[in-house]
């Protein structure tokens, strides 16, 4: 049997190719959503409370900062994972398939993601904080109209390299009960020794991967105007300012 | 009306204080520019950021057109400083915000219906002369017109104090003077009370009535520009009407002078030549016209032998400022 021929006819790629590519999908689309529902306000949370920022909390900021270190650095995203199966258990009422995988996912990327969006607030330039606190801006008013939307690229990037990791992690958290890509190349490509499977599996991965990041990088390129290049979306009229005052 | 009184800010640095700020007082009448002058490291950028309470000073007072800052709640200073326009050295624009949306920042916050706010924004644009930039992203403006932009937003909000914190430091000299006139005419239209500080004795120059000299955490001059400017010896005097240094050529005495007003239209220094019979040599002049009063700072040398002492009489009886110069007073 030919390659090309067992393409078409291997019930591994015809049956179940398409379902793990959609529970894939589905993993990374539920545990992304999640990990930017409470990543980026936890991200907010370490840059506003750290010293000098807009709201010191040192002690409230040490805790998170030191719980986030300790699950990213200390325990391997695998063993982690398993040991998370009975809160998947508690949350989604099953402790397999995609939907249950989504909660340890969310939990691995979630303070990766979080001191992403820390780093990219970082690079807010001080006196754009102290212009719009001059102003008479609230703390709120802040973050929401100059922190977050100046911080725009940053934390479109920092999003798609965490779509990225979740792919990965997916394929990891697959193996042990979540289904997906991982599975199928872990069943077919593993245990029954399918190359071409196995291929294929690996081809659609880096698809995924390129077609992130080329999302994400379509997506910085939008929201970025910080410099003339990426700024000239719009044409702007150009002439010498009618100055008001004679010099 | 600005007025600080005593104001101290003391810094901890691990076991060490450092005193920033040591009792700075100063007073900003209403319609008036005032400007802030001192080398880097004298308190500038600590006195502009407890004027704004972005720094809460550790004594001392501010508070502008009778409203008290430096006790106020969360909330009053939000409502102070919405009356108070500030312009910084890089103008501190939000790079995500076209020209129009930045003027338009400091209206959002106090929840202006948004009609107003296109309106009125766009007025400002015109006032600072940046009709047609609406849509301009600060990246695609000059450092003068990003400048212009962020004037347009400090007035957005109708304050009536405008803080410049080196407003032209990072500008051109032509595009200095640009903003600078834009300044004072803004001022003098909207009747502002102003206080600039900057390092550049030229900004003082161009648009303050007054000026007061910051060194080590203190006001250690100040006075009115004209003031300040005839006080011969004073070291604003001397940096605003600097001379040159210039070797004395032989061994006569020689005299600083300095003159202002009706007595820089009169050729004072050639009558007490002539009256004198004296070859007088002018080693270094300085000639300004600051706040309209024009003034003249010369070095001059009287010939080898020549007693200065009738001359000095002579000149200040005129009421010219006269004091004795070494050779090493350049």
């Amino acid at each position: 049997m030919n390659f090309i021929e067992d393409l078409t006819t291997n019930p591994g790629i015809t049956r179940a190719l398409p379902e793990a590519i959609l529970e894939t999908l589905q993993m990374i689309a539920i545990s992304g959503f999640f990990t930017l529902l409470i990543g980026l306000p936890l991200g907010i949370f370490l840059h506003v409370s750290a010293p000098g920022g807009l709201r010191p909390m040192p002690v409230a900021n040490r805790i998170v900062s030191d719980v986030i270190v300790n699950i990213t650095r200390s325990i391997p995203f695998a063993i982690l994972m398993v040991s998370l199966i009975p809160l998947a258990r508690l949350i989604t009422g099953s402790s397999i398939g995609p939907i249950a995988a989504s909660v340890s996912l969310t939990i691995g990327t979630v303070p990766f993601f979080a001191r992403l969006v820390e780093a990219a607030l970082r690079d807010v330039n001080a006196g754009k904080i102290d212009a719009a606190l001059v102003m008479g801006s609230t703390r709120m008013q802040v973050i929401g109209k100059v922190l977050v939307p100046e911080a725009m690229p940053g934390l479109v990037a920092a999003l798609t390299t965490t779509m990225v990791t979740l792919v990965g992690y997916s394929a990891m958290a697959g193996i042990i009960g979540g289904g997906g890509l991982g599975r199928l190349a872990y069943n077919y490509g593993f245990q029954r020794f399918d190359t071409t499977v196995m291929i294929v599996t690996i081809v659609i991965m880096v698809i995924l991967v390129q077609a992130i990041q080329w999302i994400g990088d379509a997506a910085v390129r939008r929201v970025d105007h910080r410099t003339a290049a990426t700024a000239g979306v719009r044409k702007v009229r150009r002439h010498e300012p009618d100055t008001t005052i004679g010099v | 009306m600005i007025t600080v009184t005593d104001l101290r800010k003391v810094y901890r640095q691990g076991n060490r204080e450092v005193v920033a700020l040591d009792g700075v007082s100063l007073e900003v009448p209403k319609g008036s520019i005032h400007g802030i002058v001192g080398h880097s490291g004298a308190g500038k950028s600590t006195l502009v950021r407890c004027l704004t309470l972005l720094d809460a000073p550790t004594s001392g007072s501010v508070s502008i057109n009778g409203a008290e800052l430096s006790s106020a709640g969360h909330q009053d200073l939000r409502a102070a400083r919405r009356r108070i326009g500030m312009i910084f050295q890089h103008a501190n624009l939000m790079d995500s915000r076209t020209a129009v949306q930045n003027v338009a920042h400091p209206l959002e916050i106090v929840k202006t219906p948004k009609d107003r706010i296109r309106t009125r924004a766009a007025e400002l644009l015109k006032l600072v002369g940046l009709a047609g930039f609406e849509n301009a992203y600060p990246s695609q403006l000059s450092g003068g017109q990003k400048q212009r932009v962020g004037i347009a937003r400090a007035l957005a909000s109708d304050p009536d104090v405008l803080l410049c914190d080196e407003p032209t430091s990072a500008l051109d000299p032509k595009t200095t003077d640009e903003i600078l006139a834009l300044i004072k005419d803004l001022t003098a239209r909207l009747g502002l009370t102003v206080l600039v500080i900057t390092h550049e004795m030229h900004v003082v120059k161009r648009i303050c009535d007054s000026v007061s000299l910051l060194a080590g955490g203190r006001i250690v001059e100040h006075g009115k520009l004209r003031d300040v400017a005839a006080n011969l010896g004073s070291e604003l005097s001397r940096t605003l009407l600097p001379l040159p240094a210039a070797e004395p050529l032989g061994s006569g005495a020689v005299l600083e002078i300095l003159y202002s007003g009706d007595r820089a239209s009169e050729p004072m220094l050639t009558s007490a030549a002539r009256r004198f019979d004296l070859d007088l040599n002018v080693l270094a002049g300085s000639v300004e016209t600051l706040a309209g009063t024009q003034f003249g700072h010369l070095r001059i040398q009287l010939p080898d032998g020549a007693d200065p002492a009738p001359l000095a009489a002579y000149l200040e009886d005129q009421g010219v400022s006269v004091r004795a110069a070494g050779k090493d007073a350049a």
